[in-house]
């Protein structure tokens, strides 16, 4: 009998903590000098959290704007720098950080690595992405703006040409919009070839590939099709700069340029980048629910089957974004075959995910709560997709108050519950010190209430022909009551989300210690202290399953005995 | 935890009653202010009501048994007081179910892909009659250009079209172009949107089979005033559209008594940018006005056309409509009186 | 009973290389951007609205072509040669290869000067927009690997580079068989199909 009582050696530490006393100055200068993946992932989720309430600041603003018809609250200029600002802001300021920062914190610990393959790659891939994040918001005080309130860029996210040609753009606001996303668009790519690289290269012995964690896989999947799906938002910004500056014509229809080829261009990018934003969702999905309901996940194989096959699926699907935009019956066809393909494996995932609660003991943790909504909230949302997808429905819903709900429940729904749950998840292993899970109940029920308010309201002012991207309507068209009850759920939303800062600062100050594994959870971060030390693991961890805590804990029923 | 059930319950159902209640009232046919999609009033946009519908059957029956089976499992496999820390049996997959659940939904996206596919064609590729409508739309920022190239008219922003009755097809065929940027003709119980791509014509067609007034807007975000880039369609009874086309083919009414105002409008920068067919002004890059007193709105919809709100868009148009391209043409309060006076006459 | 194997296997646990990873995904996001532009430039083929057509402007870059894809050969040559520890043959070789693509570059740099004095600019027709945009996009890549090129021949000069260093001339040479496929492919598009 073997007198180790780990089988695998060396991971809990012993090591004393070190208490050193830093000033002001060395703390700030750690922080900014610092390639640890796990600073840098704090960094970027810090970041991406301070994004997430100045974009919700711009939206409440732009609901008190439609709360009421005729309304005054905001100029035309700046509700259309608002939503172009936020839905900017929202994609690439919050979501792509807030997801890349998970990966930076967690692929590493996971994979039982010391740090990420390329550190100072790391650092400067956050910085480039930083500072493109500042440049961005920079638009709003520096430029020489058509029409005041500084240049910020005010022409929709997608930024369609030829709007965004000098002719129609004569200030710098499709210029900072431009500029500001290229820069962050290197930043995520040298994250993502990080992530590939640590995941493919830096695996702890017996890590096969097949017994990552599906937190793991799912970045690794994001990560390879970003590299695809950044880069041509990339190119297309170029020529647009390129139009813009040097008098070229890629999207000049007065000279022959071409319109529509933008549009192709945008949603090549756009169409995946929506799934780069969920599929890492569904990896912090993948690592709560088992979790919390102290069954394994059911399928592992299916569901890494699954993640590859939405990834190249959704490749080619983009042009359901321009199902009016006047493509042949053959190509339009196409599309709405290809988008109902993808959602074949997208629904395969939510009967892995209720399999894996059948027949287990579901906690009602904070945690699980999130991902139980989502849960409700993801195939809701894949069901309004559907309906998007039916083309000649979509020549109605196109453009409307419907995409919108549809989207934001996706985009909130799955994407930021998700997020709200891997954060009471992993804020103990950050920073050793539980979320008060009161306050996360309180945080969860209004964050709940106000998303449905305002987002099931929405469909149904869809339904009732009010398109989107207006800063007012006419009163008489029946969408007044309506538009009321949607304002008022995104003030509720707003008051959760200063619960939930409001809980994070508390609990970093009186929050419960959390030691390593609060959550009696099976993978690697958390056989190492909260928070890791700078090493992560004193030695090399070896696994044998993709469940290596498990097999710790149940020495007599270990799960390599079944994979 | 009941409560979530009891909740998420109460909620589905509410909404559930809604929505019904919601289809049901727009089920109500015939032109009404709310430009409802589940109100239609046209050929195209009756067989994309009738998809959705089924469309919605099926994710409706999904939703009930994917949600319901969540639902039951929240609470059946809930964690309980009395629970003996104990971990549940570990299953780590079944080859049968994952297959059945794999070919369940395959089966379901065929079904929806060739009913979709079905409609597509028969929007998109409908045989054009001989005898159909013809209307040009053109785009601008901010307003709408309709030219009818078979009956010599030109107008803006308000839409006139022929009643259509089975024993009397008269489809309305509208070709789309655009002057600057990207807009989309959107009026929702006529048809479903098109958009409106410079240098990319588009296609599209309505077939309004009850008369009224119908309401639209742009639907592709184009600058500033995207918001009030409003649309009227008119579907005219036979005799009321008849008469609309002969009255509009006329020139412009040279009424004496206005002929201060007409002295000022041809005098000024007016020219440049707008039509009154019969007299000097043959401007393009604005409505034409020719008949700018059958309107019933200003602006594309921004403002009602009564004496009041003309003068006040002459005078300023940027109060009415922030960011239009129509310059104030620094008048003088009497000369804008006497030119809406002129224009009021524009029959 | 634990029955759990206590030591290590003495199975070896061998991974990919992280260079070799990371350029590879370097080079797949590089297919990306250059896969857009491409595509613009096919697009776009005989639908200028007027000015000069590549028939009547563009010669095949033969020798420029033959250099740059000699370049190639070269630095995979030099690659034998530091496997193998020979420093100096290492080091003419690389010389030789920085030679090769900078006459790419100044014969690409003597094109456009005939082209633009010929009439032909990013502004004036859409073959003009695209072509400066597609062969630009590719001469970046290749300044940006003659300065990458460079400052490895310089750290050879000064004797800071050896046999040990092997894999990562190899992850770098990636970078430059990558910048010299690209150009077949635009090659193939601009000079033969484009015209």
């Amino acid at each position: 009998m073997a007198d180790q009582t780990l089988p695998i050696g060396g991971i809990l530490d012993i090591t004393p903590e070190r208490q050193e006393r830093l000033t002001l100055l060395e703390w700030l200068h750690g922080w900014v000098v610092t390639v640890d993946h796990k600073r840098l992932g704090v960094l970027y989720v810090v970041y991406g959290l301070f994004f997430l309430l100045v974009g919700g600041a711009e939206v409440l603003a732009i609901r008190v704007q439609l709360a009421k018809p005729g309304n005054h609250f905001l100029s035309p200029e700046t509700y259309n720098e608002f939503f172009t600002m936020h839905g900017t802001t929202m994609v690439f300021l919050v979501g792509m950080t807030i997801v890349f920062g998970f990966a930076n914190y967690l692929v590493p610990l996971m994979i039982g690595a010391r740090d990420m393959a390329f550190p100072r790659l790391n650092a400067f891939s956050f910085w480039l992405t930083a500072f493109g994040g500042l440049l961005l918001y920079y638009s709003f005080i520096g430029g020489f703006g058509l029409y005041g309130m500084g240049s910020a860029p005010d022409v929709m996210w997608w930024a369609y040409a030829p709007l965004t040609e000098k002719a129609f753009s004569p200030g710098h606001a499709t210029d900072y919009w431009a500029l500001s996303l290229i820069v962050m668009g290197f930043g995520t790519l040298g994250t993502a070839i990080n992530v590939l690289a640590t995941a493919f290269c830096m695996r702890c012995r017996g890590m096969t590939l097949l017994r990552m964690p599906l937190f793991v896989w799912l970045m690794v999947v994001v990560s390879g099709l970003t590299l695809i799906t950044i880069t041509p938002l990339t190119a297309a910004q170029v020529m647009l700069t390129i139009d813009r500056y040097l008098g070229g014509h890629f999207f000049d229809t007065q000279a022959g340029g071409s319109a529509v080829v933008w549009a192709h261009f945008f949603w090549i990018f756009g169409h995946p980048e929506v799934y780069v934003l969920v599929m890492p969702a569904f990896g912090i999905a993948n690592e709560i629910i088992p979790v919390f309901s102290r069954k394994a996940i059911f399928g592992y194989p299916a569901m890494v089957a699954a993640s590859v096959g939405i990834a190249f699926v959704s490749l080619g699907v983009w042009a359901h974004h321009m199902f009016t935009i006047g493509m042949t019956s053959v190509g339009n066809t196409f599309f709405v075959l290809s988008t109902m393909m993808v959602g074949i494996p997208t629904g395969i995932k939510i009967f892995n995910w209720l399999a894996t609660i059948w027949g287990g003991k579901i906690q009602f943790r904070v945690p699980m709560m999130f991902c139980l909504a989502f849960l409700f909230q993801f195939l809701i949302a894949g069901l309004t997709g559907i309906m998007l997808s039916v083309a000649p429905w979509d020549w109605q819903l196109h453009n409307s108050y419907f995409v919108i709900a549809h989207f934001h429940y996706m985009l909130v729904g799955a994407i930021v519950f998700n997020i709200f749950a891997g954060i009471y998840y992993w804020f103990p292993k950050v920073t050793g010190k539980m979320l008060s899970e009161t306050l996360g109940k309180w945080h969860f029920w209004l964050f709940f209430i106000g998303f449905h308010v305002t987002f099931d309201t929405m469909h149904f002012v869809g339904f009732m022909g009010m398109p989107r991207s207006i800063y007012t309507y006419e009163a008489n068209r029946g969408w007044n009551t309506l538009n009321m009850i949607i304002s008022i759920g995104a003030f509720i939303q707003g008051i959760a989300v200063l619960v939930f800062a409001w809980n994070m600062v508390r609990s970093l100050r009186n929050g419960k210690e959390a030691g390593n594994d609060p959550w009696d959870a099976w993978t690697l971060e958390w056989a190492v202290p909260s928070p890791p030390p700078e090493y992560n693991f004193a030695t090399d961890p070896e696994v044998h399953s993709r469940r290596p805590l498990w097999d710790l804990k149940h020495p007599d029923d270990p799960d390599w005995k079944y994979e | 935890m009941k409560a979530t059930f009891r909740e998420y319950g109460a909620r589905a159902a509410g909404l559930s009653l809604l929505l019904l209640v919601l289809v049901a009232g727009a089920w109500a046919q015939g032109p009404q202010t709310t430009p409802s999609i589940f109100a239609p009033a046209s050929t195209p946009a009756k067989s994309i009501f009738g998809l959705s519908m089924f469309v919605l059957s099926i994710t409706g029956g999904i939703f009930v048994v994917v949600g319901g089976l969540l639902a039951f499992a929240l609470i059946r496999f809930r964690e309980r007081k009395d629970d003996d820390e104990s971990e549940p049996p570990q299953i780590y997959g079944s080859v049968q179910v994952e297959l059945a659940w794999t070919v369940v939904p395959i089966l379901i996206v065929v079904v929806l892909f060739l009913t979709t596919a079905r409609i597509i064609f028969a929007i998109q590729d409908a045989p054009k009659p001989q005898d159909a409508l013809d209307v040009t739309v053109v785009g601008h920022q901010f307003w709408w250009e309709f030219r009818y190239p078979k009956l010599g008219i030109v107008t803006a922003n308000e839409l006139h079209v022929p009643v259509s009755t089975p024993g009397d097809p008269e489809p309305t065929y509208l070709h789309l172009l655009s002057a600057d940027v990207d807009h989309s003709f959107w009026v929702p119980q006529l048809a479903g949107k098109t958009d409106l791509i410079p240098n990319h014509p588009n296609e599209t067609w309505i077939e309004p089979q009850q008369t009224g007034l119908y309401y639209g807007q742009c639907a592709q975000f184009c600058g500033i005033e995207h918001a009030k880039m409003l649309l009227r369609v008119y579907v005219d009874s036979p005799a009321q559209f008849a008469a609309w086309v002969k009255d509009q083919q006329q020139p412009g009414v040279q009424d004496p008594q206005a002929a201060a105002g007409r002295q000022i409008f041809e005098t000024h920068a007016c020219t440049n940018c707008h039509t009154i067919r019969g007299t000097a002004a043959v401007g393009s890059f604005g409505p034409d006005l020719t008949h700018l007193a059958s309107r019933a709105t200003l602006a594309s919809g921004a403002t009602l056309n009564t004496p009041e709100d003309l003068y006040a868009w002459i005078k300023d148009p940027d109060a009415v409509k922030p960011g239009s391209l129509m310059p104030a043409m620094q008048l003088s309060d009497e000369e804008i009186r006497e030119l809406v006076a002129y224009l009021d006459t524009l029959h | 009973m634990s029955a759990i194997p206590v030591m290590p296997g003495p199975e070896p646990w061998e991974l990919p290389s992280k260079g070799r990873v990371g350029m590879l995904s370097l080079i797949i996001g590089e297919c990306g951007i250059f896969t857009i532009f491409v595509v613009a430039y096919v697009f776009y083929i005989g639908k200028s609205l007027n000015g000069p057509t590549p028939q009547q402007v563009l010669d095949i870059p033969i020798f420029n072509t033959i250099c740059l894809l000699s370049s190639s050969v070269t630095i995979w040559l030099a690659e034998r040669q530091i496997e193998r520890g020979k420093m100096k043959a290492f080091a003419a070789l690389w010389a030789l290869t920085i030679g090769l693509g900078l006459e790419f570059i100044l014969g690409t740099a003597m094109e456009w000067d005939k082209l633009i004095r010929g009439g032909l600019t990013v502004r004036t027709n859409l073959f003009g927009t695209t072509f400066y945009a597609l062969v630009g996009l590719h001469a970046t890549h290749v300044v940006v690997g003659l300065i990458g090129l460079s400052l490895i021949l310089i750290f050879t000069l000064t004797g800071h580079v050896s046999e040990r260093h092997t894999e990562r001339i190899q992850v770098f040479a990636l970078y430059w068989h990558f910048v010299d496929a690209v150009w077949v492919v635009v090659f193939t598009v601009v000079y033969i199909v484009g015209r």
